[in-house]
């Protein structure tokens, strides 16, 4: 039976060091299985998160060889085990003990953005009408399982510790699944400019390429909502087109 | 079980625990902008060897004043100071040059290649500031829709010139009908630029975009549509079309220099 290295961050708070652990690996096992396996037989108290095994919950978030993944979907076959694997933490959040993080931050941010305010009802019964092919641009932006992987890779969060000042691109997928919702009223572009940091967004599209459900974030998301901040506030041409229109 | 200490600390420059090539990326982007870069810069300060024929570089299209035949408004104004180094191209390079740099593209494509801002995904930079795009001089990146309307403006004498490369002076003093290499490149060229553009996610958003319920437009969505499935490939339309439109000047000079024998079909 093949064995493969493990190097794994354990710790808390302030300080922390990088664990070997030499463990059993066989065909189709993933990174979540491997620490399972060394918590059994070798590490009782390593702390990780996890719960569905299946992608879809978000909860077994961590940096894989540097990169940001989910353990439950990272096959051993698809990463090199000749070496030790490196298991970390997410970086953009702060650490709790060994894998977990605290990411309370991300509730917080949730919370600050307005929410879903609907037109008045179509019909007389208090419901709506809307097209399929009007939704479908959202429906996208709602696989979203928040594994915050996004927020960990993107550099204003991770290197720059902005959070203060942008809400990262979690957060902007969301906004942008509210402020493009067919039924929706609200205006968000003030928020997004002001109060969400999205000028911080330099579009390296580091989030789209963690994300475990495909979501395009940076495209489909992230600068269709710089476009319409472009639109209120640095768009002179627009702005005199409105004021026209107005008249 | 072995063990060495670590903190999560900031990463320093170049610092990360990728174990891939993350380096090659950034490392071909900024050999191919930079070279991009370098090559425009020189040919535009040229002002010599930018049409051959009826062939006319896309560096130098439109061609406001200048010495060629393909000049709209004849030579340069005899106001100019002598002192200052004139070239047609620096008349007009300046909007296509802009349409690329304020690119959602290619500026996330030179922030990380060129700026280290990061220099690639989970690798530690080299600043501890950041200001991103909100505040000067970044912010000017939000000007990218006015280039765009100058790049589609633009890609009608770029078809202009395609066309006219169809278009051959005969040992009978009139214009015939025909196809050369050049003719070839000409319309790669203006086809690929008019992917490019139309793939742009400013496009994209003002096309169709801006709008949450299309349904009732039919044809902003049909446009949305078409300009969506483009905009998937905005990348690789970038980068083929920063290719082809940088061939095309080195086919016209060339040629102009009598280096290369234009091919002629028929």
């Amino acid at each position: 039976m093949a064995k493969a290295t493990f190097s794994i961050r354990r710790g808390g708070r302030e300080m922390a060091e990088m664990v070997d652990y030499t463990t059993d690996v066989t065909e189709g096992m993933v990174v979540l299985d491997a620490v399972h396996q060394i918590q059994a037989e070798s590490a009782g108290d390593l702390a990780c998160r996890w719960n569905c095994k299946a992608g879809k919950c978000g909860s077994c978030s961590a940096e894989i060889n540097g990169m940001p993944k989910l353990m439950c979907m990272t096959r051993l076959d698809t990463i090199d085990i000749t070496q030790p694997v490196t298991i970390e933490p997410m970086r953009a959040f702060p650490p709790v003990k060994d894998l977990i993080t605290d990411v309370s931050w991300n509730y917080e941010v949730k919370k600050r953005i307005k929410k879903f305010k609907p037109r008045k009802p179509d019909a007389d019964d208090g419901t709506w009408r809307m097209q399929q092919e009007d939704i479908d641009r959202v429906q996208e932006f709602r696989k979203c399982i928040e594994c915050f992987l996004c927020q960990d890779v993107c550099h204003v969060l991770r290197d720059h510790e902005k959070h203060q000042e942008f809400i990262g691109p979690r957060f902007l997928v969301y906004t942008a699944a509210l402020e493009m919702h067919p039924l929706d009223t609200e205006n968000r572009t003030e928020d997004l400019k002001e109060l969400f940091g999205i000028g911080y967004c330099n579009i390296t599209k580091c989030c789209t390429k963690v994300c475990p459900e495909g979501i395009t974030i940076t495209d489909n998301a992230i600068i269709p909502l710089k476009e319409r901040v472009v639109d209120e506030h640095y768009d002179p041409l627009k702005k005199l087109i409105k004021l026209f229109r107005k008249k | 079980m072995a063990s060495n200490l670590v903190s999560i600390t900031r990463r320093g420059f170049g610092q990360t625990m990728r174990k891939d090539n993350w380096w090659v990326a950034p490392v071909l982007t900024f050999i191919g902008l930079g070279a991009f870069v370098v090559y425009s810069t020189w040919a535009a300060f040229q002002g010599a060897h930018y049409s051959f024929g009826n062939y006319l570089s896309p560096f130098y299209s439109p061609e406001l004043f200048g010495n060629s035949p393909h000049a709209l408004f004849g030579p340069p104004p005899s106001w100019l100071p002598t002192w200052l180094p004139f070239s047609p191209a620096l008349l007009i390079l300046w909007a296509p040059g802009g349409f690329r740099f304020t690119c959602y593209y290619y500026r996330g494509a030179y922030y990380k290649s060129m700026w280290a801002d990061p220099p690639a995904c989970a690798v530690g930079e080299p600043r501890h500031n950041y200001r991103g795009e909100r505040k000067f001089p970044l912010i000017i990146q939000n000007i990218h829709r006015y280039f765009l309307y100058l790049a589609l403006f633009f890609l009608l004498f770029l078809a202009y010139d395609a066309w006219h490369a169809m278009w051959f002076a005969g040992p009978d003093g009139k214009e015939h009908f025909g196809i050369g290499l050049g003719t070839l490149v000409l319309t790669a060229n203006v086809i690929c630029l008019g992917l490019y553009t139309t793939s742009c996610h400013s496009l994209r958003h003002l096309i169709g975009g801006v709008y949450d319920v299309l349904s009732n437009k039919p044809i902003r969505k049909k446009a949305y549509g078409c300009v969506s499935g483009l905009n998937k490939r905005h990348m690789l339309f970038a980068w083929i079309s920063l290719f082809v439109v940088g061939f095309s000047d080195v086919y016209v000079r060339l040629c102009s220099m009598g280096i290369f024998q234009d091919f002629r079909f028929f």
